[in-house]
């Protein structure tokens, strides 16, 4: 049968507090324990679970604890290698399991895929067998229904574009091997052959950092307010919470998590990070300690720096500088109401290329500013939402980073000199992946593309 | 109707164009009793279009015909008058061989290896009918009534089958080149329950030598080392003929233009769907109107012969603008026509109709085989031909079938697209059609098949050894390859810069140094030469398996991937209709082509990912239901 490790998310999405993401097959154990800082999963008994960090294979950072189940084939419900990966529950956090997982050599399972493949292996009984195949077939059409209306038109628009440059560039590869001696048509060179495989990459390439803009919109940009106690911490997140009304945002499916606020700046959701600790104590680090305070810092898509006007820089500042070093963060000189004492000038050195704006939040004053900080810090220049959001399914998501591997494999091989035909195989793999998406995986049009595209014949 | 009894014979070959030879040697090689019905005796293996054997994909074919141990090859290779190695600037994979034949050559060349084959008759007679008894193949009936007996016939027909040849507005029943047509036997295949469809093809017209001016022309001469289709093959003919190429021009395209209303193919008469990669001169002058010319290439047709076959000009029109168009075609002014080009129609047999070993599912022991299958070119019929020989043989003598895969043969993708998908016009193979045209080249076509061969009794013990020696000498070199470390020395960096690669950092294994673009076995050679010198083939054996090692690897993968679904047997009495998920589309479809695997099925157009899950967990099913009746 096939053998490739499948994964999916095993939990009905968005509801409950934790979430699994599930790996079947001979690599489940060899994909994770790599990724897994903890026990080494290879070495532990079979139908046991341990804790520990799972990291981010490109940064090795930590992106969620979590609970790994190991369990060992035969004695498992696909009778293959199970690893279940329990984590917190909610969306944003689920889905990055899966695609880190996903981005390891697992491959997204089909519709009702551990049922089938449980049933291939022998786990589920003969007389289930009709169930087996309602269920593909329910879910299937299910999943259908869903990726059809997540397959925007836009989307579909630009992906059949992408495909019709690759297939163009294809059919010229191909008639130069076909009809070697047909001179209408120039050689398709390295050079120009890279030149396409880079235009359609690039555009890839987009609407990938598309969807994780917009991840940020369906999910909200993390953001944590710092700053020594009393200098207005408390007064910016009411600010931020009274000004904005709607708390939701329009996109639909997403759930939030009861001790996070919610406030929508110009479109953007910002989702607060440990509000609840800023509102007991006015001071983050105090309440949650050190350590826990750098992993949400580190955590956060955005930091909101908060400084007194009316006060000189001390240490305790400096060294808020120093733990959000290299992330983003936007610098909030509150209190102008007072008599300045702050050196500005030190202020806006220290901040390098982060924003610096100052405000009166007793007074209301300077909270569009900050507004225009924000908005400008996620999204350079016009944003329309609609077009963020079009490219939101995890299976278009990595169908698109799989094209995206197949024409950096091809631009790889033109660079080592690789015949054109060679080259050749990888763009036509980004022109089936990107036809998954859209749902046209039918071969032949590329050899209709030949013969509409080049005069050929005796 | 009374018939005389004629003859008992193991298999009978109808026809004896690309597919028929090949089919009637392949069977009587692997043992069969053979006989071979013609119309003509003259014309065994005729080229009725192009005097060219080969090219890209089809020289492939060739190849994996003579690995087989074809005909086609060996006999190409003693007959042609020019050889070219296409594609050579391009990777291995897609390099391929051309021959322009000597078509008189050929025929007399192919007619002879038959008659000294023992256990073929040859035949001349025109076959009407087939015995059918119980779905059975029993036999056939000529026109002259004779009866013949055999449990396998192959019909190989070409394009004869209620034949009609198209010029301008002159239309008459017709073979190619005005041999008879087969109209009986399409009429019986339809009565016995075949399902027909009616396809075109057209033919340039021939001009006398001597009123060529081939100053106006370019010259294409042959290699001037010519390499051969069969590993057989020792001596190359040195005495080659060049091709000419000359243009068509606008004062062309609006002769055309204005005598559109007169070709056959645009004033209706032709019904049958024609091939789009072998257009008529007048379709592509509609199609592509903004092309200021188009090429022609003259090609003779034998060395003792005047006859030039003019490649580009395939056209219906009506002779005397035939003649009109030739002389607006620089060094063709003065041209003399022997022969007009001509549109043909004829019946061809819907392919999905057939199981993979060519055999037809609703009549036991009749095989078809080459145009008759609705495939276009001498090679793809020749392909189809030895398949069917082997298989028809197989039929009749109690032994294995073969059918070869996609990831084994260019024939076997041919042969899986037209029994898994069919085809709407007569299908031409392009290396595009190969999903593992790395894996298929045709420096390989032996160590793919040979093994095949011979164990069919097809490849001669003497020839066996010399493969498996070959064989061997590859791998001793890789290894070899991979023990010897060399040293960055002066010599071995300049020679790397005189070849345009990067200076080496460090000492490299012999096997790695290979593996760079630039460096070719002559680096090796100048290098660390083995202590035998090798021959040419296996040493380009070595170069390619370990330059393009990666994309081999991963080719391979897919391979295997592809060979877990098509181990997966679908049982031949299931019963699509009792599958309740299925769609409905999946289900008409597959209960048409009855595909043998579930990779087969999982190939047709309109059976989804989804519908073939189901089909499996329904196999397995049934599976399980049968160990436990045991």
């Amino acid at each position: 049968m096939e053998k490739d490790t499948i994964a999916a998310i095993s939990t009905p999405i968005g509801e409950g507090a934790i979430a699994i993401v599930r790996l079947s097959g001979e690599e489940a154990v060899s994909i994770v324990n790599p990724l897994f800082d903890g026990k080494d999963l290879t070495n532990v008994d079979s139908h046991t679970i341990h804790y520990g960090k799972l990291l981010d294979p490109v940064t090795s950072e930590m992106v969620e604890e979590v609970m790994v189940t190991v369990m060992k084939g035969p004695k498992t419900f696909t009778k293959e290698d199970v690893i279940e990966i329990n984590c917190h529950g909610g969306l944003a956090s689920v889905n990055r399991l899966l695609e880190i997982v996903l981005s390891r050599g697992a491959r997204l399972a089909e519709p009702g895929e551990f049922t089938k493949r449980a049933f291939l292996n022998g786990r589920i009984d003969l007389s289930q067998a009709e169930a087996v195949m309602d269920l593909i077939r329910a879910k299937t059409d299910k999943a259908m229904n869903i990726a059809l209306k997540q397959l925007d038109g836009k989307l579909s628009k630009l992906v059949n574009q992408l495909r019709q440059s690759l297939i163009e560039t294809v059919a010229h590869v191909e008639v130069n091997i076909d009809y070697p001696e047909y001179d209408d048509v120039e050689e398709m060179s390295h050079q120009l052959l890279r030149e396409k495989t880079e235009e359609v990459y690039q555009e890839v390439e987009r609407l990938l950092s598309m969807a994780r803009q917009g991840k940020i919109l369906r999910e909200g940009i993390a953001t944590a307010i710092i700053g020594r106690p009393n200098v207005g911490k408390s007064s910016l997140l009411n600010a931020l919470v009274h000004e904005t009304k709607a708390i939701v945002t329009d996109i639909p499916g997403t759930t939030r998590d009861v001790i996070e606020e919610y406030v929508n700046i110009r479109g953007i959701p910002l989702r607060l990070v440990d509000t609840a600790g800023i509102r007991e104590t006015e001071d983050i680090v105090e309440k949650i300690g050190v350590e826990r305070s750098r992993k949400v810092l580190k955590e956060s898509d955005l930091i909101l720096l908060v400084l007194n006007y009316g006060e000189t820089l001390s240490d305790e500042d400096r060294q808020l500088f120093e733990a959000i070093k290299g992330l983003e963060y936007i610098v909030i000189v509150n209190k102008t109401d007072l008599p300045q004492a702050l050196d500005i000038d030190e202020v806006k050195r220290l901040a390098g290329n982060q924003k610096v704006i100052t405000t009166a939040l007793i007074e209301d004053k300077g909270i569009d500013q900050l507004e225009d900080a924000i908005a400008e810090t996620f999204f350079a220049g016009d944003i329309d939402s609609g077009d963020l959001t079009y490219v939101s399914n995890v299976r278009h998501i990595q169908l698109l980073q799989q094209t995206m591997k197949a024409l950096e494999d091809a631009k790889g091989a033109i660079d080592a000199g690789m015949p054109i035909d060679l080259v050749q195989i990888d763009v036509t793999r980004a022109w089936e992946l990107l036809g998954e998406i859209v749902g046209d995986t039918v071969q032949d049009s590329l050899i209709d593309q030949l013969f509409s595209q080049f005069c050929l014949g005796k | 109707m009374s018939t005389y009894e004629a003859g008992q014979y193991d298999v009978i070959v109808v026809g004896a164009g690309h597919a028929g030879v090949e089919a009637a040697y392949a069977a009587a090689k692997r043992g069969a009793k053979t006989l071979m019905l013609t119309m003509n005796l003259d014309m065994i293996a005729f080229m009725p279009c192009n005097p060219s054997i080969g090219g890209p994909a089809k020289g492939i074919v060739v190849r994996e015909i003579d690995a087989l141990g074809g005909l086609m090859g060996k006999v190409i290779d003693k007959t042609y008058i020019q050889m070219r190695m296409l594609n050579t600037g391009k990777g291995p994979a897609v390099r391929a061989l051309r021959a322009q034949a000597d078509k008189p050559l050929y025929i007399q060349e192919m007619k002879k290896a038959l008659e000294q084959e023992s256990n073929i008759t040859l035949r001349q007679g025109m076959v009407e009918k087939l015995v059918i008894e119980d779905g059975k193949c029993q036999g056939v009936i000529t026109e002259t009534k004779a009866l013949y007996r055999a449990k396998s016939v192959i019909i190989t027909t070409g394009t004869f089958m209620r034949g009609r040849v198209i010029i301008g507005d002159i239309s008459y029943e017709s073979g190619p080149n005005n041999q008879r047509a087969s109209v009986k036997l399409a009429e019986n295949l339809e009565e016995l329950g075949f399902e027909l469809v009616r396809f075109k093809t057209g033919t340039p017209p021939r001009v006398i030598n001597h009123s060529i001016d081939y100053s106006k022309t370019e010259i294409q001469p042959g290699d001037e080392n010519p390499q051969h289709f069969s590993y057989e093959t020792t001596e190359a003919i040195t005495d080659q003929i060049p091709c000419w190429l000359t243009y068509t021009n606008e004062n062309t395209h609006n002769i055309i233009n204005e005598n559109l209303g007169l070709s056959a193919m645009y004033s209706g008469m032709i019904k049958g769907t024609g091939p789009r990669y072998c257009p008529s001169i007048e379709d592509k002058i509609v199609r592509f109107h903004d092309k200021p010319r188009h090429q022609i290439f003259l090609e003779p047709e034998g060395r003792n012969t005047e006859e030039v076959y003019v490649q580009g000009l395939s056209t219906s029109l009506p002779e005397y603008v035939q003649r009109e168009i030739l002389r607006s075609i620089p060094g063709l002014e003065e041209a003399e026509i022997m022969r007009a080009g001509y549109a043909i129609e004829y019946d061809a047999v819907v392919p999905t109709q057939l199981w993979p070993t060519l055999e037809v599912k609703n009549v036991e022991g009749v095989f078809t085989a080459g145009q008759i299958n609705g495939t276009s070119g001498y090679e793809e019929a020749a392909g189809q031909g030895i398949m069917a020989g082997i298989n028809a043989a197989a039929k009749a003598l109690n032994k294995d079938t073969l059918i070869l895969d996609r990831s084994q043969a260019y024939i076997g993708v041919l042969i899986d697209d037209l029994v898994t998908k069919g085809t709407n016009e007569p299908y031409r193979l392009l290396t595009s059609r190969a999903e593992y045209r790395l894996l298929l080249r045709h420096d390989n076509a032996d160590l793919r098949l040979t093994d095949i061969g011979y164990k069919l009794g097809l490849i001669s013990e003497e020839r066996y050894q010399r493969f498996e020696e070959k064989k061997r000498l590859i791998e001793e070199e890789k290894q070899r390859l991979q023990e010897i470390r060399l040293k960055p020395t002066e010599q071995l960096q300049s020679l790397m810069e005189q070849i345009g690669g990067t200076r080496l950092k460090d000492g490299i294994l012999a096997y790695d140094l290979l593996k760079r673009p630039e460096v070719t076995y002559d680096i090796i050679d100048q290098v660390c030469p083995p202590e035998l010198d090798l021959a040419d083939d296996v040493k380009e054996q070595v170069e390619i398996q370990i330059k393009y090692q990666g994309y081999i690897v991963k080719s391979n993968q897919q391979v295997d991937r592809m060979k877990k679904m098509e181990n997966k047997l679908i049982p031949d009495n299931i019963d699509y209709d009792a599958i309740s998920g299925i769609a409905t589309e999946a289900r008409e479809k597959l209960k048409k082509v009855r595909p043998l695997s579930v990779a087969q099925a999982s190939r047709i157009a309109g059976v989804n990912p989804a519908d073939v899950s189901i089909l499996l967990v329904y196999i397995e099913q049934g599976n399980v239901a049968k160990v436990s009746n045991e």
